[in-house]
């Protein structure tokens, strides 16, 4: 009960009116670097942070962190929009919310996104605040063995999902291993893949990718089905929000789940971009009626947003208990911490409360404070839709180009975009699926430092992926999601074998 | 020649930051290239410089903060010396700046580089995991070689301060410690605190917040002489507190990283006074004296023939050690 009590002295060192104001300049702020594709939060959170050295450290971090809360929401407006996803985490809800709000549905499908992302936070702070002290203990038996089984799990869960050729998932996913593979290679610090390009150095940056895949590859495919959004026809009625509230209830098993595989990857910290991938791939492969999923699926929006944000929530602990940041914000922001003069690290909690506790308050009020702000927007960012594709497609070809050059003030990185957008029409066309790549491009190097380092560790031996009770359960589920629609498929065969025994000579028979 | 007419313009920018009128004083937002991620010591190293210029004026122009971290820093390197003769874009960093070129193909080479200044070394400590029975540096480096190669050192990066010194110790001992490099020092710390390696060697300020939780312990440093800084910092230690390393076992005198600031090639000589008069300002004022304090880091100030001799001692005694390894790129 402790925790409940520093809680509420908390809120009383936030609850200020300057405090609160603090909050809405700091969620709008964030929003708006959100929607701009290339900006992202930790670009937004770093041109904030010399404001901040003038404040008190927990004025400063309530605007940082409003400022987070509003990118992420942000990020997850141009994914349904514009099938641009901002940040990393919100990929994998462009599968289905771009094509609900293509359809027509925008308001439907902002609302869920926002209020389901709103939920998965809240969730996320309610564990911070009910187990804090045990939770950081957890993170510290993570080690290079349990992080590969982590992204493992990640691909096993998300990989057999997919209903095109598994031949096609598997181009797409090697593709994507090689793009993360260009740069320095973390473990023998040698370059890899730069062919002597000096901006191919550092690696080929994901928001460049997508901007192009998804962004440019979208538009392209748009231009050619005869120059309309369809989200045209489309209605913006305020009535539709509410009435998309109310049907959330229905898909509280998806929540749920959704929030514990959220808060697992958020403190384990494997982070939010693993949580949403895993979280979808898991709602599209438990649903009964699977058909609908890619073309607009409600449960393919909440399952990835509440993961995402219960993920991105939860991260901040292992950031405010052990130093070690979950994402590119959060380092930011320890950054900030440490100018402000407190030490990230187990000792915060005990040596300044007020700051930590005051943190965690404002991350409830923060977050309620974004999810009023961004519903209260759904009907100005749907309408946009209902600008001719005339317009408003060269204003986001513009949009992305700038966002490009953002990224890393870099002109290579527009040609690049240019490039992607290419690879994602052909995609498109020859019906490979962008997913796998993506994933690949977003873990798979993580997932090598990780799978090379466990091997350093042992000496070689690849027993250690089993050496303890955490990383055996991990490789265990993995490899069960792995197998489990292969087996389905031999059983399935094998029955179709009994009771037609004429499907044996069958030529067409996948060779699989 | 180049050196003596920089040595003649020294002693001329010497006088001349007694007078206030300099021949160069930028008109336009200088740029502070950080060369690593956001949050590490090389990126609260710039930014603590940005809020000091700032708070005392020392600059009419703005200050832009960028993070070009990618590949173990060279990104901001490549990105720096590219702009041949920009007087608007400064590189901040560690001895990475003049080491990368030597141990990775990178396209860039320290003569496309101009040293400004070195403002501050950062120390180097052996640390253990807090439950550990080792009492000495000693008794470590005996462990150690009771365990074959099984004992494991987490760094930061590979072939980079961590690996280098890692590789001293081996040498200087005969011990034969395993290297496991992760992205950066924080996460090789949590590694040590969750027991998954036998020690880091992390500079003071990576590893405090766990020290203090006594998940970590400090087991020697890697200098001639203690640390100054006597504050009890965890619990009844300070940092004064803890051993040599050339006392206690390992036989390594000093080991450090200094803390630099460069412009590209091809700049005038006023504007490297100007740098680095602005930043020897900046290390005379008492926040930066506390931001020494705080991350027990030893005040250092470089600048001109001193700073570049020490580059040519680092670079000579460093590539020995590279080609002992077999880690030089060319």
């Amino acid at each position: 009960m402790g925790n409940i009590g520093l809680l509420f002295e908390g809120f009383g060192h936030i609850l200020t009116f300057q405090h609160v104001l603090l909050m809405m300049v700091g969620v709008t702020l964030g929003i708006l670097v959100g929607v701009l594709p290339g900006l992202g939060a930790p670009n937004g959170v770093s041109l904030l942070l010399p404001l901040t050295f003038s404040m008190e450290p927990i004025s400063g971090i309530i605007l940082l962190s409003c400022m987070y809360w509003g990118a992420l929401f942000g990020g997850s407006t141009t994914s349904i929009l514009f099938n641009i996803p901002g940040e990393p985490s919100s990929v994998a809800t462009t599968f289905d919310g771009y094509p609900m709000a293509k359809a027509g549905q925008a308001s439907r499908a902002l609302t869920l996104a926002f209020v389901s992302a709103g939920i998965g936070a809240l969730a996320g702070v309610v564990m911070i605040t009910l187990v804090s002290g045990w939770v950081a203990n957890f993170a510290l038996r993570f080690s290079s063995p349990e992080y590969f089984a982590v992204y493992f799990l990640a691909f096993a869960s998300f990989i057999s999902m997919g209903s095109s050729a598994p031949f096609k998932t598997l181009v797409s996913m090697m593709l994507g291993f090689a793009l993360a593979s260009v740069g320095m290679d973390t473990i023998s610090g040698n370059l890899r893949l730069t062919f002597d390009i000096p901006e191919l150095i550092k690696g080929i940056s994901f928001l460049i990718a997508v901007m192009g895949l998804f962004g440019i590859g979208e538009l392209l495919l748009t231009t050619e089905e005869g120059l309309r959004f369809e989200g045209i026809k489309a209605r913006v009625r305020i009535s539709e929000v509410g009435r998309t509230v109310l049907e959330l209830p229905r898909y509280w098993f998806t929540v749920v789940r959704s929030i514990f595989i959220g808060i697992l990857m958020g403190i384990t910290p494997a982070g939010p971009t693993a949580a949403s991938f895993m979280s979808y791939g898991l709602a599209s492969r438990s649903a009964r009626d699977k058909s609908n999923f890619g073309k607009g699926d409600p449960r393919g929006i909440v399952a990835p947003e509440t993961a995402d944000h219960s993920a991105g929530t939860s991260a901040l602990l292992p950031m405010l208990a052990l130093g070690v940041p979950g994402s590119a914000t959060a380092a930011v922001m320890m950054g900030g911490l440490m100018i402000w003069g407190l030490t990230p690290g187990p000792m915060l909690f005990v040596e300044r409360p007020d700051f930590v506790w005051g943190l965690i308050a404002s991350m409830y009020l923060g977050n309620i404070v974004a999810v009023i702000l961004v519903i209260a927007t759904v009907p100005l960012y749907a309408s946009i839709l209902r600008v001719p594709f005339t317009i408003i497609g060269p204003v986001i070809v513009a949009v992305i180009f700038s966002g490009a050059y953002q990224v890393s003030n870099s002109l290579t990185d527009v040609w690049l975009v240019v490039l992607f957008g290419l690879l994602g029409y052909i995609f498109k066309k020859l019906d490979y699926p962008l997913a796998p790549l993506v994933l690949a491009m977003v873990l798979g190097d993580k997932a090598e430092d990780a799978f090379r380092q466990s091997m350093l560790l042992s000496s070689g031996k690849l027993s250690i992926f089993w050496s303890n009770g955490l990383v055996s359960t991990l490789m265990a589920i993995g490899c069960l999601l792995l197998l489990a629609p292969a087996l389905m498929w031999v059983m399935g065969v094998s029955r179709k074998r009994l009771t037609r025994p004429d499907l044996r000579q069958d030529p067409n028979e996948n060779p699989l | 020649m180049r050196t003596s007419i920089s040595r003649a313009t020294i002693l001329v920018a010497a006088f001349a930051a007694a007078t206030p009128a300099l021949a160069f004083d930028p008109d336009r937002p200088v740029e502070f290239v950080v060369t690593a991620g956001a949050g590490g010591g090389t990126d609260i190293f710039a930014r603590t410089i940005q809020s000091i210029i700032g708070k005392y004026n020392l600059m009419k122009a703005p200050v832009i903060v960028t993070n070009k971290g990618s590949a173990g820093g060279a990104e901001g390197f490549v990105y720096t010396a590219t702009a041949k003769g920009d007087n608007f874009k400064l590189a901040f960093g560690t001895n990475n700046a003049y080491l990368l070129p030597i141990r990775a193909k990178v396209p860039y080479t320290s003569a496309d580089l101009t040293p400004v200044a070195a403002l501050a070394a950062d120390e180097f400590i052996l640390w253990v995991n807090g439950k550990a029975d080792y009492k000495t540096a000693a008794d470590f480096v005996a462990r150690a070689k009771e365990a074959g190669g099984e004992l494991k050192v987490a760094g930061s990066q590979s072939k980079d301060t961590d690996q280098i010194l890692t590789s001293m110790i081996n040498e200087a001992t005969g011990a034969n410690l395993g290297y496991v490099p992760y992205k950066s020092g924080g996460e090789a710390a949590v590694q040590l605190a969750g027991g998954h390696v036998a020690a880091n060697v992390n500079n003071p300020s990576e590893n405090l917040g766990q020290w203090q939780a006594g998940m970590v312990k400090p087991v020697c440093v890697f200098k001639s002489e203690r640390l100054k800084n006597d504050a009890k910092v965890a619990g009844d230690a300070s940092w004064a507190d803890i051993p040599t390393c050339k006392d206690s076992g390992i036989p390594i005198e000093d080991y450090n990283m200094p803390r630099t600031v460069w412009l590209p090639a091809g700049v005038d000589q006023d504007v490297v006074d100007f740098y680095a008069n602005v930043l020897k300002k900046v290390s005379e004022t008492p926040e930066w004296a506390k931001y020494l304090a705080d991350t027990s880091q030893s005040a250092d100030y470089m600048s001109g023939a001193q700073f570049a001799d020490f580059i040519k001692a680092d670079e000579a005694s460093v590539s020995e050690i590279l080609k002992r390894e077999g880690w030089l790129a060319n």
